[in-house]
């Protein structure tokens, strides 16, 4: 008969964080921030077809970073979840806040409880009716959840990425220069971002129904200028 | 309400009907004929015509409880998506109710999905809905659809008609439903020439209406009085428009007075 080793359970959640955060730094990074007209996402993606950014419902988005096959699964739970919420109650019912902890404490029970920590961050945003109505919930791996203002990123590199987005972004500032911040801050001193692996969506204030709205090549090509982004931007 | 996780095996994909049953909240299905002991709310015709640019789609704002008239600004007609409209006769509850889902599962599809079914496909989601409402519809409370919309594949309007088993026909000219449905599709029969355009489309589709109610007692006509109008839409590759009222107005106006010119003057 063999007893199991005791582990401590401080080091056996720092072995879970340490695992979780491992999967999440070896993808790329999102940032997200507040324009005048609406809320910017925007990831780094040589994707076209495996979206980290998408549709939850009428005035909510849905973003995540990491394992794709995770984030994917909490997406498509987010949709049924307010699409079943608005069906039962009203369209007006359906909040982030809600979604975002229903989120929470999804990956709190999984970090705690299962075999592995899902190695995903994720970020539900809410556009308002006016700027001060806006809304980004960052859920962490285990479940941390933060009520972020103006801008947030997701992703490894999270901190270098932040401080550059705090010089870069402005409150209040167009599309175009919220764009120019995001990608910018992506890209860092050292590296050019081809416009094809980036993947840009919006959710505008003002507008149909669904604010959601994808931003096409065109469109942050004739923003940044060139087919590669500025570094200096 | 918390977040719903499924077993891979039972996991309803991007069916919100499917979740919807899922979790409970579909409705029960009643044992008994239902309109025997209650008087049902019935909504009553609509219909829908292709034109080269698309599809105008229209119904009466009527409602009836038996030979009461219940309400007189119900709408039968709705958006399914952007690129097309069903329209409804019969039991009223639960015939808004198969509206509501069928929008929601077009919409549901395309978010989980992350593209839209197809014009066939939501086609046949709107049969697979009313199939399933047969038992319902075997106690009384039958709901007959018909579904258009602006197929962007191949750039024309498509009609679809239904049964109350759900059988799907696909019409090439037009589509009507609901108790004035033999006067209204009479009417358009008549009218009715594959180079119309949506104008005169709208015109005959007005006169429809009117004859239908002309003729039936359950399906409304305009009220001039009250500024009550069916609700016409067209659908082309712009998407689902609705007429304002006052459009509509004018257009009753000048139809009105073309009934009494070609009366001529006799009471």
């Amino acid at each position: 008969m063999t007893a199991p080793f005791y582990v401590a359970p401080e080091q056996m959640m720092q072995d879970r964080a340490d695992y979780a955060r491992k999967g999440i730094a070896r993808g790329r990074a999102m940032v997200a921030c507040t324009y005048d007209q609406g809320i910017l996402l925007c990831a780094e993606n040589p994707s076209r077809m495996l979206r980290k950014i998408s549709e939850i419902y009428d005035r909510i988005a849905f973003a995540g970073v990491g394992k794709y096959n995770e984030f994917d699964q909490l997406r498509i739970a987010g949709v049924r979840h307010a699409d079943l919420k608005g069906f039962s109650f009203s369209r007006e019912d359906v909040d982030a806040r809600s979604l975002a902890n229903q989120y929470a404490q999804m990956l709190g029970q999984v970090f705690t409880h299962e075999m592995k920590p899902m190695e995903v961050e994720i970020l539900v945003a809410e556009i308002g009716h006016v700027p001060a109505g806006d809304q980004l919930f960052h859920i962490l791996y285990d479940g941390t959840l933060v009520d972020e203002t103006g801008w947030c990123v997701l992703g490894g590199e999270a901190e270098a990425i932040g401080s550059r987005m705090k010089e870069q972004w402005v409150e209040g500032g167009t599309f175009a220069e919220a764009l120019q911040a995001a990608v910018g801050a992506l890209a860092g001193p050292d590296r050019t971002l081809v416009v094809s692996e980036i993947e840009v969506a919006v959710l505008d204030r003002e507008g149909p129904r669904r604010a959601f709205r994808r931003v096409e090549d065109e469109d942050v090509t004739s923003v940044l200028g060139s087919n590669d982004t500025n570094i200096d931007t | 309400m918390t977040l719903p996780s499924f077993r891979l095996s039972e996991d309803p994909g991007p069916d919100f009907a499917a979740l919807v049953r899922r979790m409970g909240l579909s409705p029960v299905v009643p044992d008994s004929p239902v309109d025997a002991r209650l008087t049902i709310t019935h909504g009553t015709t609509c219909v829908a015509v292709r034109y080269p640019g698309g599809v105008v789609m229209a119904g009466d704002r009527r409602a009836t409880s038996g030979n009461f008239i219940s309400h007189r600004t119900i709408e039968k007609v709705f958006p399914a998506d952007r690129h097309s409209g069903v329209a409804i006769a019969g039991a009223a509850g639960p015939a808004i109710e198969m509206v509501r889902l069928f929008q929601l599962q077009l919409e549901h599809y395309e978010k989980v999905e992350g593209a839209p079914l197809s014009l066939e496909g939501k086609a046949n989601q709107l049969s697979q809905m009313v199939r399933n409402h047969l038992p319902a519809a075997m106690q009384g409370l039958a709901v007959v659809p018909i579904f258009a919309g602006f197929d962007t594949a191949r750039s024309a309007g498509r009609l679809f008609q239904y049964d109350v088993t759900g059988g799907r026909y696909e019409e090439f000219d037009h589509a009507s439903t609901g108790s004035g449905q033999m006067h209204a599709s009479t009417v358009i029969k008549m009218g009715w020439r594959g180079t119309l355009s949506a104008d005169e489309t709208i015109d005959l589709v007005l006169r429809a209406l009117y004859e239908a109610s002309d003729e039936d007692s359950a399906t409304g006509g305009p009220d001039l009085l009250r500024g009550i109008f069916p609700v016409v839409a067209t659908i082309t590759s712009s998407g689902f428009e609705r007429l304002d009222d006052e459009d509509l107005e004018a257009r009753y106006l000048s139809i009105l007075g073309q009934v009494a010119t070609e009366r001529g003057g006799s009471r």
